[in-house]
Order: C-alpha cells, then sequence, then structure tokens
C-alpha cells in the first residue's frame, strides 16, 4: 500500500472518494508523522482527535454519498488562527494557555468543508518575523539539510524553514500534512514556502475573512493556504476564501472555481520582468533559477516583457513604517485584564500591571516591532514616517498598475536567498527584514502572489519563485504558477533524518 | 450677537471666561457602534459585551449604520456641513475601561463640520439677547466600559456593558462667556437631540455628559490657558463648574500662579473640581487611521434620507407657534420639550385654535398635570379630548368657567367633555329672557351700584356680569350677558 | 534623526513595556539602526501624492441595526467572555484597584 502521506490534497480527496482508502487511514498516518516528527518543532498543539472526528464524519458522508470538498483531508493550522476549544497562542507567551470561545471564519469554512485539524502550527511570535525563531515555543526547523556539512544529515546545520508560517511550510515539506494555512504580512506565506520548496499564495487583500485571526498588521494581513502543489493551493483557497460581513474589509465578490479553471497554457499572456528586482550581490543562484522560470513560462507560451516598478526599493522602509504601527496599536488589547498573561509584581497598579505584563508576555521581536511603531506615530513624527509611507505606500501601488498595463503576471524571485541557517541573522534585525525585500511590494499593493519551487540551488536547497497578479486575479497567478510546476518538475524532497 | 456681561471680579479687576463644552451623547440605537451586543442601560454586567467589545483575538469592527445615520441627521439638525467622506481613527491608550487599548474615534476627518445653533434670550436667566453658538464638529466615537471601585478592598471591577456603545462628540467653540450661556447651550442641544431622535438626552443615565473648557482673561485679551472637567453629568453641574472653575483660575492668576492645561474631575457634593492625575500621564495618542475599517462615503440617497427624515425643530417650530399668535413666553414652554410640542401638534391638528390652546396647555393642563404628578406622556386626557373640550368653549356650547369645571370631571372620569357637559346639564344657555329676568333682579336689589355705575364708575360693569353669571349658575353666554346688560343700563 | 536613551524609555513607557538598562541600552541601538534605515523614505518625491487608505478599491459597508444579529458578534455571552479572564469577579474584570 502507498504511503498515504505522500499523497496530495487531490489525491486525498479524490482517493477518498473512489474508495482507495478510508478518511481515518489518511488521519492516522498523518497523526502518525506529526507524533514522530517533534524534533521539528512544527506544531505547538497536536489535535489527532479532532483530525479522527473529521474523518469519520467523512467516511459517513462517502458512505451517505454526502461529500464535501474536502471531506477526509487533514490540515494543519497555523496558530494565529483563533480555534474553538484549542488553545491559540500566535506562538507567544502573551496567549500561552488561551482558549478561545470562537472559530476564525476560514478555520470554520475549512471544517464546514470536511477538513479535519491535525494540529495547531508553530509560527513567529505574533507572525513577527521571517524565520520561526521568535516563537516562544522554541523555532521551527526545516526539514531540509544543505548538501554539505559532514555525512550525517542530522549533524548538519539546521535551517529555518522561513516565516512567519514555518510551522505550515515545514509541516508539509515533512509530509505532516498535506496543507495548511498561512498568513502573509510582508510574505509570510512565499517565503517558507520558497524555503521548504512548497507551493503558498497570497491571495488579494480582502479575499480571506481576517475575523479570528490574530492581527499583525491589519491592512496587510491575508490568510492563505499552503500546499506541496498549485492545484492543492486552489483547492484550499476555494475553501477559505469568500466574503464575510464580519469583516470590513472583506471582498464582496463571488468565489470563482480556480481549481476547474487551471490552466497552464499561457498563449497570450505577457509576463512582466520587473528590472528593480535585479538586485546587486544577490546569491547567482537566485538569479539563475529566476532566469529558468522565464524560460519556462516562456515556453508555456507566455510573451516575456521588461517592465519597472521605479518604486521598488522603498517598499521594504514604507513596510517597516506601517506594519510596526499597525502593530502597536493591535497589540495593545494584551494587557492581562482580560484574558493572556497577567504579571502583577507585588503593589503594583494598574499601569504597572500593564507594563510587566507586557514585558513579560511579548518576544524581543514584538516588543522591537511596538516600539518602532509606537515612535512612528508618537507626536511630532506622524507625518514624517506614517503618512510619508503611506504616501510612498501608493506610488508602489501606482507602480504595480503602470506595470499591469503592459502585462498580466509578474515574475520574480520569492526571497533573495535559500533558506539560511537558525541563528545566522537574528543578531542583526535588518539583515532578517531584508529577507522579504520580494515579498513586501506585493503585499503593500494588496496583490495576489505565490511562491512555487523552481529548483535546488548549489546547496541542494530549494528555491522558489514569486508570480504576482493583478487584483482579484487568482486564476492568472495559479496558472502561471502551475506552468512553472510542470515544467520545473520539482520533485526533491527532504531526506528524513528527524 | 450680544455680548455677555457675566464677570468675575477680581482683586485686578473684572474677568471674563470662555467656555467650550464638549457634549458626548449616546446615539440611540439597539445595538452598539462596531458590534451587535445590546445598549440598554441597566443591564447585569458584562451581558451585553461581544466578543468584539472585550477585545478578544482577531475581532474587527463593522459600523452599525443607524449610528451613522444619526450622527448625519443632527449634523442636519444645527444645519452643519456633512462630511460624504469621513474616518475612523483610533485613539490609543491604556486604561482598564478600554479593551482594545484604543478608541475607535474620528480626528482627521469628522463625519460632521460647522454648525450653529441659537440660544433664546432669557431675561430672568441672565441672558439679554438671543445668541448663536458655533459647533466645531460632531464625531462618531465609542464609549469606554465603567469602572467600580467600591467593590473590593484591593481590586477594581470591569464592566463591558457600555464599552462601545455609540457616541457622537459634539464639539462648541469657545463661544460661551457666562455659566447661564453654557447651559442654555446644554439645553438647546439636549432638545434638539431629542427632536432628531438621535439621543434620549438622558443625563442621569450618562446618555448625555459634558466635557467643559474653561479659561479666563481679562475683557479684550488672548484666550488664557483652559482646563478640561470631564464628565459632566448635569446643567446645573455644568453651570456650577464653570463658575467654580472660574474662580479657581482667577485667585490662581492673582496669587501669582499659572493655569496648567489638565483634565479635571467634579465632585458634586463638594462642589469643587479636582486634578485627575491618573490621566495626566500620557497625552499622546498617536492617533492613526483605523486599518480595520475602510473610509465612510455617503452618497446622496443616504443623505436624501436622513434630510427627509427630519422632524420640524425647535426653532422653526417657535416660529410657527409665534406666527399662530401664540405668546413667546408660550411658545417657548411648548418647545423646550419634544413630547409637548408633539402633544400640542397634534392638539392643534385636531382642530384647537393656536393661542388659546397653547394658554390652556400651559396653564390649565400643566397645573393638573403638575398637581397629580405626571407629564405628558401619561396624560389622563389626550390632545384630541382637550380639543372636542376647547371647541365646546369656542362654539360658545360652554363657557370659560365651566370649561374648568368640565376639565375636571374629564380627569375624574375620563369621559368626554362633550358628554359630560350633556349629563350635567352644563351647556350655557343664550335665552335672552332667562337672561333679561336676572339681570332686572339684579339691578333692583343693587339699586346703589346703578346709580354709581351710572355716575361714572364705569368698573362695577364687571361686577353686574359676575352676578349675572352667578345667578345663571355659569351656564349663561357671557356675550349675550354682556350685551343685555349694558342695553339695560344705559 | 537619531533616538537616546531618554527616548527609548518614553516609547517604553507609552506602549506599557517594561525594560531594563540593558534592554533600554541594546534596543537604543537597535532601533536607531531601524529607524536610519526608513528614513531613506524622505528622498522619494511625494508632491501631490494621497496617503493610502484603501489597498483594494472597497467601500466601508454599514451594518443593519440589530441586536444579535449574528451570535458570533452579539452580547448575551459573559460566560465567553469572561472564560480567559486572569482574575474574574463576580461577573466582573478584576484589576488592581484604580485611584481616579
Amino acid at each position: 500500500m502507498t504511503d498515504l502521506t505522500n499523497l496530495t490534497v487531490a489525491g486525498i480527496r479524490d482517493g477518498h472518494r473512489a474508495g482507495d482508502f478510508s478518511a481515518v487511514e489518511v488521519a492516522e498516518a498523518f497523526s502518525a508523522n506529526v507524533a514522530g516528527a517533534k524534533a521539528l518543532n512544527a506544531f505547538i498543539v497536536e489535535t489527532p482527535e479532532h483530525a479522527l472526528t473529521a474523518a469519520k464524519a467523512a467516511d459517513a458522508d462517502r458512505a451517505a454519498g454526502t461529500l464535501k470538498p474536502l471531506s477526509g483531508v487533514p490540515i494543519g493550522m497555523k496558530d494565529l488562527f483563533a480555534t474553538k476549544g484549542v488553545q491559540t497562542t500566535a506562538a507567544s507567551h502573551m496567549l500561552e494557555g488561551f482558549v478561545p470561545p470562537y472559530e476564525s471564519t476560514v478555520s470554520q469554512k475549512l471544517w464546514d468543508a470536511g477538513a479535519g485539524m491535525l494540529g495547531k502550527l508553530n509560527l513567529d511570535q505574533f507572525a513577527m518575523g521571517s524565520s520561526n525563531e521568535t516563537s516562544y515555543f522554541g523555532n521551527v526547523i526545516s526539514p531540509w539539510r544543505r548538501n554539505d556539512g559532514g555525512p550525517n544529515l542530522k549533524d548538519r546545520a539546521a535551517l529555518a524553514p522561513g516565516g512567519s508560517s514555518g510551522g505550515s511550510s515545514s509541516a508539509i515539506a515533512a509530509r505532516l500534512c498535506p496543507a495548511a494555512t498561512g498568513t502573509d504580512t510582508g510574505g509570510s506565506i512565499r517565503q517558507p514556502a520558497a524555503f521548504v520548496g512548497i507551493s503558498g499564495i497570497k491571495p488579494t487583500y480582502g479575499r480571506c475573512s481576517r475575523w479570528g485571526i490574530v492581527a499583525f498588521a491589519s491592512s496587510l494581513d491575508q490568510a492563505g493556504p499552503m500546499a506541496r502543489d498549485v492545484r492543492d493551493c486552489a483547492i484550499m483557497l476555494e475553501v477559505m476564501a469568500g466574503f464575510d460581513a464580519k469583516d470590513s474589509t472583506s471582498l464582496d465578490l463571488p468565489v470563482p472555481n480556480w481549481e476547474a479553471a487551471l490552466s497552464s497554457d499561457l498563449k497570450g499572456k505577457k509576463v512582466g520582468i520587473p528590472k528593480e528586482y535585479r538586485l546587486e550581490g544577490i546569491d547567482p543562484d537566485i538569479d539563475a533559477m529566476w532566469d529558468a522560470g522565464i524560460a519556462m513560462l516562456k515556453d508555456a507560451g507566455a510573451e516575456v516583457v521588461e517592465i519597472s516598478l521605479p518604486h521598488t526599493k522603498y517598499a521594504l522602509p514604507a513596510y517597516y513604517i506601517i506594519a510596526p504601527a499597525e502593530a502597536s496599536s493591535n497589540l495593545a488589547r494584551y494587557d492581562g485584564v482580560r484574558y493572556g498573561l497577567r504579571d502583577l509584581p507585588q503593589g503594583a497598579g494598574l499601569q504597572d500591571m500593564y507594563a510587566a505584563t507586557r514585558a513579560e508576555g511579548f518576544g524581543p521581536e514584538v516588543k522591537r516591532r511596538i516600539m518602532i511603531g509606537t515612535y512612528v506615530l508618537s507626536a511630532g513624527f506622524y507625518d514624517a514616517y506614517y503618512t510619508q509611507a503611506q504616501k510612498v505606500r501608493t506610488l508602489i501601488a501606482r507602480d504595480f498598475e503602470q506595470a499591469f498595463a503592459s502585462c498580466d503576471v509578474i515574475l520574480a524571485p520569492t526571497a533573495p536567498s535559500a533558506a539560511f541557517g537558525l541563528g545566522e541573522k537574528t543578531a542583526d534585525p535588518l539583515s532578517m527584514y531584508l529577507n522579504d525585500v520580494f515579498a513586501v511590494p506585493a503585499s503593500l499593493a494588496g496583490l495576489p502572489a505565490m511562491s512555487v519551487p523552481a529548483g535546488l540551488n548549489r546547496e541542494g536547497l530549494p528555491i522558489g519563485l514569486q508570480i504576482i497578479g493583478k487584483a482579484f486575479d487568482e486564476q492568472g497567478v495559479l496558472n502561471a504558477g502551475l506552468a512553472i510546476e510542470e515544467r520545473a518538475g520539482f520533485t526533491a524532497r527532504a531526506e528524513k533524518w528527524w | 450677537m450680544s455680548n455677555s456681561t457675566y464677570r468675575i471680579k477680581g482683586e485686578t479687576g473684572e474677568w471674563e471666561v470662555v467656555i467650550g463644552l464638549e457634549v458626548h451623547a449616546q446615539i440611540t440605537t439597539n445595538a452598539k457602534l462596531f458590534s451587535g451586543a445590546a445598549t440598554a442601560f441597566g443591564a447585569e454586567p458584562n451581558t451585553q459585551v461581544s466578543l468584539v467589545d472585550a477585545a478578544m483575538p482577531g475581532m474587527l469592527p463593522v459600523p452599525n449604520r443607524e449610528c451613522v445615520r444619526q450622527a448625519v441627521r443632527t449634523g442636519m439638525a444645527i444645519e452643519a456641513q456633512i462630511n460624504k467622506y469621513s474616518r475612523f481613527d483610533r485613539k490609543n491608550y491604556f486604561y482598564a475601561d478600554l479593551p482594545q487599548g484604543y478608541q475607535i474615534s474620528q480626528l482627521y476627518h469628522p463625519i460632521v463640520g460647522e454648525g450653529s445653533l441659537t440660544i433664546e434670550a432669557d431675561e430672568k436667566a441672565g441672558l439679554p439677547e438671543a445668541k448663536v453658538i458655533g459647533v466645531e464638529r460632531i464625531h462618531i466615537e465609542q464609549d469606554a466600559g465603567k469602572l467600580m471601585h467600591d467593590q473590593h478592598p484591593t481590586m477594581s471591577y470591569v464592566d463591558l456593558n457600555r464599552s462601545g456603545v455609540a457616541l457622537m462628540e459634539i464639539v462648541s467653540k469657545p463661544d460661551m462667556r457666562s455659566p447661564a450661556e453654557a447651559g442654555a447651550y446644554v439645553r438647546k442641544l439636549r432638545a434638539i437631540l431629542r427632536y432628531v431622535g438621535s439621543c434620549d438626552g438622558n443625563m442621569e443615565e450618562g446618555s448625555m455628559r459634558a466635557d467643559v473648557n474653561v479659561s479666563v482673561r481679562k475683557p479684550g485679551d488672548e484666550f488664557g490657558t483652559r482646563t478640561e472637567t470631564k464628565n459632566v453629568n448635569s446643567v446645573r453641574f455644568v453651570m456650577a463648574v464653570i463658575e467654580g472653575e472660574a474662580k479657581r483660575q482667577v485667585a490662581l492668576i492673582e496669587s501669582g500662579g499659572t493655569v496648567v492645561q489638565e483634565t479635571r474631575l467634579y465632585d458634586p457634593d463638594r462642589n469643587e473640581t479636582r486634578s485627575m492625575r491618573s490621566k495626566e500621564d500620557a497625552h499622546d495618542y498617536r492617533y492613526f487611521p483605523d486599518p480595520d475599517l475602510l473610509p465612510l462615503e455617503l452618497d446622496d440617497a443616504f443623505l436624501a434620507e436622513c434630510r427627509a427624515s427630519l422632524p420640524e425643530l425647535p426653532d422653526a417650530k417657535r416660529d410657527r407657534y409665534l406666527g399662530l399668535g401664540i405668546s413667546a413666553y408660550n411658545a417657548d414652554v411648548l418647545t423646550a420639550e419634544v413630547e409637548a410640542a408633539r402633544w400640542f401638534d397634534t392638539l392643534l391638528d385636531a382642530g384647537a385654535k393656536g393661542p388659546t390652546a397653547a394658554n390652556w396647555v400651559t396653564s390649565e393642563l400643566f397645573g393638573a398635570l403638575n398637581r397629580m404628578g405626571r407629564d405628558l406622556t401619561d396624560s389622563p386626557v389626550s390632545p384630541q379630548q382637550a380639543a372636542e373640550l376647547l371647541g365646546l368653549v369656542a362654539d360658545g356650547t360652554i363657557s370659560g368657567t365651566i370649561a374648568k369645571t368640565v376639565f375636571e370631571k374629564m380627569l375624574e372620569s375620563g369621559d368626554g367633555a362633550a358628554a359630560i357637559v350633556d349629563r350635567e346639564g352644563l351647556k350655557q344657555t343664550s335665552d335672552t329672557g332667562a337672561i333679561e329676568a336676572e339681570i332686572a333682579k339684579i339691578l333692583a336689589a343693587n339699586a346703589d351700584k346703578v346709580e354709581q355705575y351710572k355716575g361714572g364708575k364705569e368698573a362695577l360693569f364687571g361686577f353686574f356680569v359676575g352676578q349675572t353669571m352667578k345667578a345663571m349658575q355659569g351656564k349663561a353666554n357671557p356675550q349675550v350677558v354682556n350685551e343685555l346688560l349694558k342695553k339695560a343700563l344705559r | 534623526m537619531s533616538i537616546d536613551q531618554a527616548t527609548v524609555r518614553k516609547i517604553a513607557s507609552l506602549a506599557r513595556i517594561a525594560i531594563s538598562d540593558a534592554e533600554a541600552t541594546a534596543m537604543e541601538g537597535e532601533l536607531n539602526g531601524i529607524l536610519g534605515w526608513v528614513e531613506q523614505l524622505g528622498e522619494v518625491d511625494v508632491t501631490g501624492v494621497e496617503p493610502m487608505t484603501a489597498v483594494i478599491p472597497n467601500s466601508l459597508r454599514l451594518r443593519d441595526d440589530v441586536i444579535n444579529a449574528d451570535p458570533l458578534t452579539g452580547g448575551n455571552r459573559r460566560d465567553d467572555v469572561l472564560a480567559n479572564a486572569p482574575a474574574p469577579q463576580h461577573g466582573f474584570f478584576g484589576v488592581p484597584k484604580v485611584i481616579e
């Protein structure tokens, strides 16, 4: 019998439907993998019983002929999504032990579609980070190892799974779950997907409801799926997306049948190559993979055109004003009054309790961003920083708008490097921030963007390519992603050492 | 515009007080501004709290249309500029009654811009002339929760029932110069809000409260430094705060001190304000547009509906009453409270004549209600019944005197005026024969007074009228009595 | 614009985060590094450019004034609201005594 954990979402769905195996078998197989992969630290909480209950329901539904879109598919849930009755922490000490009496819209949609939950996935604390090293529950480790560094895989340097959705990326790459939810504020779906050789899509801002997702930066946060291939992303996104009256920024649009309309034939399509993304001193493997991607899309029938996104250079600094500003305010609710950690020193008053609780409950990166955000919003600096950044954001969005006059999708690298080692960038926050240089512009413009694996670099690590589409054109993004996927033929997987 | 003559007499001369008011008015709605929790007053603690109001992780605000609509209608009622584009901003600060760590408000782009209202002259209250008071803006914001300090020795208790209830903050210009003007402003504003239906104006329940900004200056000088006394919840207290705070500032300045711009709290028991140090600490609110909410854009249809739904407002109603020949005093009394005005309008609609009806309502009806300890909303006599009574007087069926009797019987029995008149035989008579007979008797019995009258003491005419009416048991038509008496005394 | 220790402390106080001397020192360097870097935004000519308000064209929807229309955003769930409270007290949230 085949290893069920090698199946994709589509494979599980179709095989279950066809009666090749039961959903319970699938859930048990993945739960066993989860239980056996503690070394990766991908899960904060494991919920095999949740997956099993959903699987039993799926098997019953099959018998009754009432199968749902994700019947029989167990998934991982990033621990930023509130799950009713299951601890939801945002990987923080602040929310350790917090059990929401409510379910996020996106996770509810997944359960309603028949999916089960294998557990809550680790992440960078409050989704702030690009390596998963800011989690209060310890960093996630990528299943990947470089192809040098000693004969024993286990002894080679531990690599970052990317962030903030690093639990999601690591778990999928290690076959602990076939798909998972992610959230992307400035690349948190795409960069980790690229680091471990899987796919992930951040849809247009507003496609997925933010209700019940622990907020980082409201104007940027978007949920999206991460999975092994493009089709699985389409299947997952169809379930996750949709209008939600509880979110004022939710898009009131029908959800297209993305999976049904998948097509890698790009004839008549134009692919833009932004010249500003050719950075000085970038890893040559990244540029080479980008060129290979260009060739693949040409092969799929697309015409390739050079485009200009002149304000690219300013995207990252603008992001590091806007996101921390919003975060400083969004995280003010963690004050030890109504839920979460309370640190009440002997004899402390209310304001002292706040300061002690927040000092204890937030990790260094979260504090750093709250501090930056507080500073840029403070009296006398607001216009120079925040208003200026939002104006630059307008210009960045305008750049894309003008570029899309001459192309349908944009192809670029996802990240400026392959996965880096744990601890390599923690000493200098700025060097970590710079890893999001290619991901952040699309976030600032609210555009759909995905990462697909394109190949391995010289060190044997996956490299992802990013496709950015017009607002609402997830289909165009998925189709271009599929064209690369088919041609790249990426089948490499991390050899098991854990 | 008049110049108030209200002055604080200090050791160095006279001081003028400058007053601006920020009135927080709870918008009358069923549900909260950004959540579906109820707003009713007096519920069990934390029962009217949604996950949104408790600022649980991942909760998001969705605005209530009615709050927007009522703010716009209120703006229209003070002829203010309505901003078709407005935004919600976050005002960031930490306090136990503020679950989100920020209040959603409107700083940069409020929904309503400049407007004004007029306070009427009221000689007795120290307002010699009518005065226009400018309104700077109206914006929508969330109310905070409530802290209770007396339930536990070392803890304060937080109740979030009010958290997220919609408020309008109505910011006046610093146009007021005396406690009387400020009192009149609050009363007028309250009347307008109640006419519009955007706020119930219930100050005891905290539906309306004012932050009172006070500064003093020598007449003609620049504005002085102001203090802000928070959450003052009655007209009387607003006036007391101004009086006390102005005196305190004058004494402070004259003794060589300076006024500090600060937040103060009013203690009604001691009738004094004190500095509120707990909120002094950080006044850097770091306002920025709420990224959970998009800009609020109002279309013409929405605005047209708001305007079309506005009722006749106090000033217009007062003018209309004056046009009907109603006295200025009665017009003021009848328009001050929306319930009275509505009751009176129904009375007019039922056919009663303006001036007579106004006199009757303000004297007879209000007098009776006062005695019974009731107000107009539970008057035992309906406007239709009152119209019937006044109609009987107008068409000569009963006299004014008999009308009083009939009214008393209406209050007792709840019966209609005509039925009472019929049953009790109170219809007045114009039977000249009967009246002439009585007149003849009276003149005969009072021959001396007849002599005096004819000798020029015309005031005695009233005496004869009274005697005749008495003899006729009040049922004689006074006009007929007048005519017949005049003839008999010629 | 470079920030000093005093500013770091002021921001930490505004943000209600207690910091030690060592943290303040470390943060001074980090924040200056980050703020120095974001200051390049000042180079951009933004004449006539409006700050971004809605990243994807969308208008603010208003909901009807109905109580508990959606139980997820309605009231009457005190137990849920208090379920995770560190110091629930007779239906209230308890906090250290506040002197106003």
